[in-house]
C-alpha cells in the first residue's frame, strides 16, 4: 500500500499546535491522510491523539498550523462543521441517542422530507438500504438501544459515512468489541477504504494496528515521532516508537505455579444472585491472584458485583477467616476489607468533578466515617504519594479526575482502593482502553501487589494477560463458573477451549 | 493556590454582584449606608437586606445541601408555614418556649426525614417528592391555626422575630450562626465532599463504600431544620402564624439564591458561603425596590430584570469569554475532555 | 362531553325535585376563595353560622386561591343539584361559562364581598361593601382628624391589580381630593400580609427620614397595619401618635392596637355577607322576589372612641 503516499493527500495538517494552561498538548505536529488508507494514529496516555483529531474537526480551536482537505485550506468550527466539510468522527462511546430508532438516528436533521413532514416510510427504507450496506439485516425502526454495541458502532460509522463521506475518524473503535465482531467492523472499514475514504484509527491494540492499517503516526508527549508504512516496521520498534523505552519482552507460556496449599482466608459458598449469576464455590488464599475469563455478559463482573456487595446475593455464605460475614452492601465489603474497581470507570468509578486528592481518599474517608476527616496534610501526602508511586500524569492533585486520560484514571481508582488497605482486591477490566505503557504499570502493580500478600481477583479479556500473573483462572460462561485452571494448565489455549465449548453445556 | 485565595475565588463573583446590587441602590437612593443605633440596636437599610432576607437565607442554607446531591426541595415554603403554626400553636396553648421551639424544630425535622425516606429509599425523583410536602404542608398549617391567623404574645417566642443580640436583630444572628455553623461542620468534617461526591456520581459513590442513603436522608433533613428556623423567625416577626403566606413562593427565592451562589443544579462542588451572599443578593434587590419608590406594579418586573443580569453576567459562557476572550464553548469542550486519549 | 350534558340533565331535574318539595332553600353550596386573611375566615365563620341558625345544609368549598377550583367546585355543585350557590370570586374574570351552565340549571348564584365582570344576568345578586365607600370612609376620617394640619401619607396598597387595591385607594384618593394639606407621599403593596406590611413599613420608615417625614399611614388592610404598627414600634416611634393609622377590615386585633392607643382608626367590612344573602335568597324562594343587583353593606368607621377593647372582645371567637 506504499504507493498512495505518492497521490495528492487527501487531509494535509501541517505544525499543528495546541497550548493548554501550563502544557503544550501538541507541538508543530504535522500529519498527512492519503485517499483510500487506513491510518493508525498511536500513542501513550497524554501523547496527544484525541487532541489532534479534536484539532482536525475544530472541536477545539488549534493555536498554530494550518489543515488543508482536498488541498483546500479549511477551518472547521466544530464536530457538525467538520461534518460539512467532509470529515465524520465515531468516538469509543458512540454518540448517539439509544431511545431513537435505527432509522432516526442515522438521518436525525437530515431526515428525507415529503411535502415539508418527515417521511417515516421513506427513511425506513433508505435507513435498510444503507445498512445492507454494511452487511446489517436489522430492522431499523426498532430502538438503536436494542443493539448491542457493535452494531451501534456500525451505526454510528454509516452516519459518519452518510453525512461526511470523505474522511473517518475512528476513536477507539474496537474497545467494547469482542473478536468476531472486531472482524466484521474490520470488513466495513476495508470496504470504506476501498470506496476511496481515508481512515484515521485509534487503537490500543497493536495486533489490530498491523492487521488494518496502511501506514502508523506515532505522537508522544505532544510531538510527532514519526510515521511508517505498517509493512516496514514492526511491533518491537512501535513500542519504542510509542514508550521511547525497550518493553521488556515478557510472555509467559503457563500460569505462575499454585501456591503452598495454605488455608483460604476468604470463602464464598453456593454465592449467588437470581438472574445474574448462578451459585459459585469460591476459596481466596493470601496473596492470591485469581484470574477470571469469559465473553462480555458471560457473569465475569455479576460476579464481582456480587461478591461486593453492589448486587445483594441471594443464596450463600462467605466467610473470612471462619467466621461468617454479611456482605449486603458496598459498604459490608469495604469494612471487610474488599475493594473493587469496576469495569465501566466513569458511571461506576470516578467522581469527574472532584479532585485527584478528592478521589483516591474517598473511599478510606468513606470507610472511617464523615464524623472523622482525613486530615487536609495527610490527604495531601496520601495523593502525592500515590501520584508518583502509580506515576499519574496530572499536573497536580487538586485537578479533577474528569480532565484525565482514562489510564490514569483508572489509576486513581486503583489509588483510592489501595489507600484503604484492602485485604482483597476485584479488578474488573483494570488494562481495558488504556494505553500500553500504563497497561504494563498495572499488571506490574498486580504483581506487586500479590507478593505483598494481598489477595486479587482480576476479570479480563486478555488471555495473555492472566496467563502472566493468574495463580489460578476461573472461566465463566452463561453465567455459570465452568472451569478452574490451575498451574500449568493455564495457558490461553485452555482458556479458549472453556470458553469456547458454549453451546454443549458442559460443566467442568 | 492556598485555601483562603481560592475561596476568595469562588465566591468573587457573588461579592461583585452584592456590591454591584449595593451600589446601585444607594445611587437611586443616597441614604441608603446610613446605619444608626436606636433602642440598642442597629438601625438602618443594610440592616434590614440582612433582618428581611433571614428566610431565604436559612433556606438557602439547607437548599444548597440539597442541589449539592442533585436534588431540589420544593417543600421548604410550606415546611416553614407548618413549623411557624407549630410555634403558635405551642405558645398559645401554654407550653414554655424551650418545649415550643422544640416541637416546631422537630415538626421541621419530621417534614425533612418523609421528603429525605422519599428519594433516598422510595427512588421517588425529588422535584416529585417534595411536590407532595410543598402541596400538603400549607393544608397541614392550616388545620393546625384553624384557617386564621394564629396571633400570640410571648415576649419570649417574639424575641426571635423582633429581638436583638449584640444590636443585631436576632433573625440576622439565628442565620449567620446556623451559616457558619453547617458551613463548619460540612467542611471540617467529610460530609461536604460526601456530599459532592454523591450529587456528582451516586452510583460510583455507593460502591467506594459511601452510605448514600443515609447521607440523602440527612440533607432533606437538614433542609427541613433550617426551613424551621425560619418558620419559626417569620411567625415570631409578625407576632402570629400565617398559614397561607408564612414561605410563600420562598422556595423558588432559595433556590434562586443557590443558582446565583453558584452551585450547579446538576449537583456537585457548593458553596452555602456563596448560596448566603446570593441571599442577600435577592434581598438587596427586594429592598431596593421598595426603597426606590417605583409604583408596585414595577415590582416583579425590576426585580426579574436585574436577576436576569445577574444570571446572564455569571453564566459559564460569558465569563469565560471575559476571562480568556476565546470562543466561550471552549471550557465545555474541556470538561468533556474525559475521552481516553 | 356527553357524561357532562348527562350530569347536567341530572343535576336539572334533581334540583327541580327539590324546589318542587319546599320553597325555602335546602342545600346551598359556598365557594370560598380560601383562608388567605383573618376577615376570609370570619366570614367562612359567619355563613356557616347563618347557614345553621336557618337550617340550610351549606356545602363549602375551599378554593385555596385558585381560580379553577372554584370553577371546579362550582360545576359539582351544579352537578350535586344544590338550590343556591355563593361566590366569593377569586378573580373578576373567567366565570361567563360556569355563571351560564349554573344559570342552564336554574340555580340561583350569588356574589360575596366581590363582584365578576360578567353580565349581571348570570347571577342574582351580589352582596358586598363598596370598596370605593370603604376607601372614602377612611380618607374622610383621616381629612376631620387632621382639620387642616399639614400631613404626608404613605399607602400600604392591597395586592397588586386585585379590585380592593384598586379601589380602596380610589376612595382614599377621593376623600383626600382637594385638600391640599395632605400628600400621598409612598405608596407600595403589601399584598395584604402582616410579614410585607412590615417589610414595606421599614423601608417607608428609611427612605422618609427614619419615618420624621410620614404623618400617617393609610393600609388597605388591618393585617398589614399590624405589621406596619410593629415596625414603626421598632423604629422607635409611636404608632397612633406619631404617626397616624387607619386601615380598613376591622379584624379583631385592629380593636386590640387601638384599645393600646397605636391604632386610630378602621371601617368596617362587615364579614357577614351571607346574612343578606340568605336573605335575599329566601325571598326570591318564596315569591321570586328578585333582589337589587347589588346589596351593599354598611361601611362603619370604628375609632379609638368607640370601646375598641369591647368591640375586640365581641369579635374574637369569629374566627378571625
Amino acid at each position: 500500500m506504499s504507493e498512495v503516499a505518492n497521490s495528492r493527500p487527501l487531509l494535509r495538517a501541517t505544525g499543528v499546535t495546541k497550548i493548554f494552561p501550563g502544557t503544550v498538548a501538541l507541538d508543530h505536529v504535522d500529519f498527512t491522510l492519503q485517499p483510500a488508507e487506513v491510518h493508525a494514529l498511536l500513542g501513550e496516555n497524554g501523547a496527544g491523539k484525541s487532541t489532534l483529531i479534536k484539532c482536525l474537526t475544530g472541536a477545539y480551536r488549534r493555536d498554530d498550523g494550518d489543515i488543508l482537505l482536498n488541498g483546500e485550506p479549511v477551518d472547521p468550527r466544530g464536530t457538525l462543521d467538520a461534518q460539512s466539510y467532509g470529515i465524520g468522527t465515531v468516538y469509543q462511546e458512540v454518540n448517539l441517542l439509544p431511545n431513537l430508532s435505527v432509522a432516526e438516528n442515522l438521518f436525525l436533521g437530515h431526515q428525507p422530507t415529503r411535502f415539508g413532514m418527515i417521511s417515516g416510510r421513506e427513511m425506513t427504507r433508505r435507513a435498510r438500504e444503507t445498512l445492507s450496506q454494511y452487511g446489517l439485516d436489522i430492522d431499523p425502526a426498532r430502538s438503536l438501544g436494542d443493539f448491542s454495541v457493535a452494531v451501534q458502532q456500525v451505526i454510528a460509522i454509516a452516519r459518519a459515512v452518510n453525512l461526511s463521506g470523505k474522511v473517518l475518524i475512528l476513536d477507539e473503535p474496537t474497545a467494547s468489541l469482542d473478536s468476531g465482531e472486531v472482524k466484521m467492523l474490520f470488513d466495513i472499514i476495508r470496504s470504506l477504504r476501498d470506496r476511496g475514504i481515508g481512515i484515521i484509527f485509534i487503537s490500543h491494540f497493536l495486533d489490530q494496528v498491523f492487521e488494518i492499517s496502511d501506514r502508523v503516526t506515532v505522537l508522544r508527549n505532544g510531538r510527532l515521532i514519526g510515521t511508517e508504512d505498517a509493512a516496514n516496521i514492526d511491533r518491537v520498534q512501535l513500542v519504542n516508537m510509542m514508550l521511547g523505552r525497550e518493553l521488556e519482552h515478557e510472555t509467559r507460556e503457563t500460569g505462575k505455579t499454585d501456591l503452598a496449599p495454605g488455608a483460604p482466608w476468604l470463602e464464598f459458598d453456593d454465592f449467588g444472585k437470581k438472574g445474574r449469576i448462578a451459585p459459585f464455590d469460591l476459596k481466596i488464599r493470601p496473596g492470591e491472584v485469581v484470574g477470571m475469563a469469559g465473553l462480555l455478559g458471560s457473569g465475569r463482573t455479576e460476579t464481582a458485583e456480587t461478591l461486593f456487595g453492589a448486587v445483594t446475593h441471594d443464596s450463600g455464605t462467605a466467610r473470612s477467616r471462619g467466621e461468617e460475614i454479611e456482605l449486603r452492601s458496598p459498604r459490608d465489603a469495604v469494612a471487610a476489607g474488599f475493594g473493587f474497581c469496576p469495569e465501566d470507570r466513569k458511571i461506576d468509578g470516578i467522581i469527574a468533578d472532584l479532585s485527584v486528592r478528592e478521589n483516591i481518599i474517598l473511599a478510606l474517608q468513606a470507610r472511617i466515617g464523615w464524623a472523622r476527616p482525613v486530615p487536609r496534610r495527610r490527604q495531601a501526602e496520601m495523593a502525592e504519594d500515590f501520584i508518583r508511586r502509580l506515576d499519574i500524569r496530572t499536573s497536580d492533585a487538586e485537578k479533577p479526575v474528569g480532565l484525565l486520560s482514562g489510564g490514569n484514571q483508572q489509576k486513581v481508582l486503583l489509588a483510592r482502593w489501595l489507600a484503604t488497605n484492602p485485604k482483597f482486591l476485584i479488578l474488573d477490566e483494570p488494562t481495558r482502553g488504556i494505553d500500553v505503557g500504563a497497561h504494563a504499570e498495572i499488571i506490574h502493580l498486580i504483581e506487586e501487589l500479590c507478593a505483598e500478600g494481598m489477595s486479587l481477583l482480576v476479570i479480563s479479556s486478555e488471555l495473555d494477560e492472566l496467563v502472566a500473573y493468574s495463580h489460578r483462572v476461573i472461566v465463566v460462561r452463561d453465567r455459570h463458573h465452568v472451569a478452574e485452571l490451575v498451574g500449568a494448565d493455564i495457558t490461553t489455549d485452555n482458556m479458549v477451549d472453556a470458553i469456547a465449548s458454549a453451546h454443549n453445556g458442559s460443566a467442568t | 493556590m492556598s485555601g483562603t485565595a481560592r475561596f476568595l475565588r469562588r465566591i468573587a463573583p457573588q461579592l461583585i454582584t452584592l456590591a454591584f446590587v449595593l451600589a446601585l441602590i444607594s445611587v437611586m437612593f443616597p441614604g441608603f449606608f446610613n446605619i444608626s443605633i436606636a433602642n440598642g440596636r442597629l438601625y438602618g437599610s443594610p440592616i434590614d437586606i440582612l433582618n428581611r432576607g433571614a428566610p431565604v437565607a436559612l433556606l438557602a442554607i439547607g437548599m444548597t445541601l440539597v442541589i449539592a446531591t442533585r436534588g431540589i426541595d420544593l417543600s421548604v415554603g410550606a415546611v416553614m408555614a407548618i413549623c411557624g403554626a407549630v410555634s403558635a400553636w405551642g405558645i398559645t396553648q401554654g407550653y414554655d418556649l424551650g418545649s415550643t421551639l422544640l416541637m416546631a424544630v422537630v415538626a421541621g425535622l419530621v417534614c425533612g426525614l418523609w421528603n429525605g425516606i422519599l428519594v433516598s429509599f422510595l427512588g421517588i425523583q425529588p422535584i416529585v417528592a417534595t411536590l407532595i410536602l410543598m402541596v400538603a404542608g400549607r393544608g397541614i398549617a392550616q388545620l393546625i391555626t384553624e384557617g386564621a391567623i394564629l396571633t400570640f404574645n410571648d415576649p419570649n417566642l417574639i424575641f426571635f422575630g423582633s429581638g436583638s443580640l449584640f444590636t443585631l436583630p436576632m433573625p440576622v444572628v439565628i442565620w449567620i450562626v446556623t451559616g457558619l455553623l453547617i458551613t463548619w461542620i460540612v467542611r471540617r468534617t467529610a460530609l461536604g465532599m460526601l456530599i459532592e461526591s454523591v450529587g456528582i456520581n451516586l452510583r460510583a459513590s455507593t460502591l467506594a463504600g459511601i452510605n448514600s442513603r443515609v447521607l440523602l436522608i440527612a440533607v432533606y433533613v437538614t433542609s427541613g431544620f433550617c426551613a424551621a428556623l425560619a418558620g419559626i423567625i417569620a411567625a415570631a416577626d409578625i407576632r402570629g402564624a400565617d398559614a397561607n403566606n408564612a414561605g410563600l413562593w420562598l422556595e423558588l427565592d432559595a433556590i434562586l439564591a443557590v443558582v446565583i451562589g453558584g452551585t450547579s443544579l446538576l449537583g456537585g462542588r457548593f458553596s452555602l458561603i456563596a448560596s448566603l451572599i446570593g441571599a442577600m443578593i435577592i434581598q438587596a434587590v427586594n429592598t431596593g425596590i421598595l426603597l426606590s419608590g417605583f409604583p408596585p406594579e414595577f415590582n416583579l418586573v425590576i426585580k426579574a430584570a436585574i436577576i436576569l443580569i445577574i444570571l446572564v453576567v455569571q453564566s459559564p459562557a460569558l465569563r469565560t469569554g471575559m476571562a480568556f476572550f476565546r470562543k466561550p464553548r471552549q471550557t465545555d469542550v474541556a470538561k468533556k475532555e474525559t475521552v481516553t486519549q | 362531553m356527553l357524561s357532562r350534558k348527562a350530569i347536567l340533565g341530572a343535576s336539572l331535574l334533581a334540583s327541580v325535585a327539590l324546589m318542587s318539595s319546599s320553597a325555602i332553600a335546602q342545600t346551598i353550596g359556598f365557594s370560598q376563595i380560601g383562608s388567605e386573611s383573618g376577615w376570609r375566615a370570619a366570614e367562612t365563620t359567619l355563613t356557616k353560622s347563618q347557614a345553621e341558625e336557618r337550617g340550610i345544609d351549606l356545602k363549602f368549598a375551599d378554593a385555596q386561591q385558585k381560580q379553577e377550583n372554584q370553577i371546579k367546585a362550582l360545576r359539582s355543585f351544579i352537578a350535586q343539584g344544590v338550590d343556591a350557590i355563593l361566590i366569593a370570586p377569586v378573580v373578576a374574570t373567567g366565570w361567563d361559562a360556569v355563571l351560564q351552565e349554573a344559570k342552564e340549571a336554574e340555580i340561583p348564584v350569588v356574589l360575596l364581598d366581590r363582584m365578576v365582570d360578567s353580565s349581571d344576568d348570570l347571577y342574582l345578586t351580589a352582596v358586598g361593601s363598596d370598596l370605593v365607600h370603604e376607601g372614602n370612609v377612611a380618607g374622610q376620617w383621616l381629612v376631620d382628624e387632621l382639620g387642616g394640619k399639614d400631613c404626608n401619607v404613605v399607602e400600604l396598597q392591597g395586592t397588586t391589580g386585585s379590585s380592593p387595591a384598586i379601589d380602596r385607594k380610589n376612595g382614599f384618593e377621593q376623600a383626600i381630593n382637594g385638600h391640599d394639606n395632605i400628600k400621598l407621599i409612598r405608596s407600595q403593596t403589601g399584598d395584604f400580609t402582616r410579614t410585607k406590611g412590615k417589610e414595606v413599613m421599614e423601608s417607608f420608615l428609611k427612605a422618609e427620614d427614619g419615618g420624621k417625614n410620614i404623618c400617617a399611614l393609610y393600609a388597605h388592610n388591618d393585617d398589614m397595619a399590624v405589621g406596619a404598627i410593629q415596625a414603626i414600634k421598632e423604629a422607635g416611634l409611636k404608632p397612633g401618635e406619631d404617626i397616624l393609622v387607619v386601615s380598613i377590615d376591622a379584624v379583631p386585633d385592629i380593636f386590640q392596637a387601638m384599645a393600646a392607643g397605636e391604632a386610630n382608626a378602621t371601617v368596617e367590612l362587615t364579614p357577614n355577607m351571607a346574612g343578606p344573602a340568605f336573605d335575599a335568597l329566601d325571598a326570591y324562594f318564596k315569591d321570586g322576589t328578585k333582589p337589587a343587583k347589588f346589596i351593599q353593606t354598611e361601611s362603619k368607621l370604628y375609632t379609638q372612641n368607640d370601646d375598641p377593647q369591647k368591640v375586640y372582645e365581641e369579635k374574637k371567637d369569629l374566627g378571625y
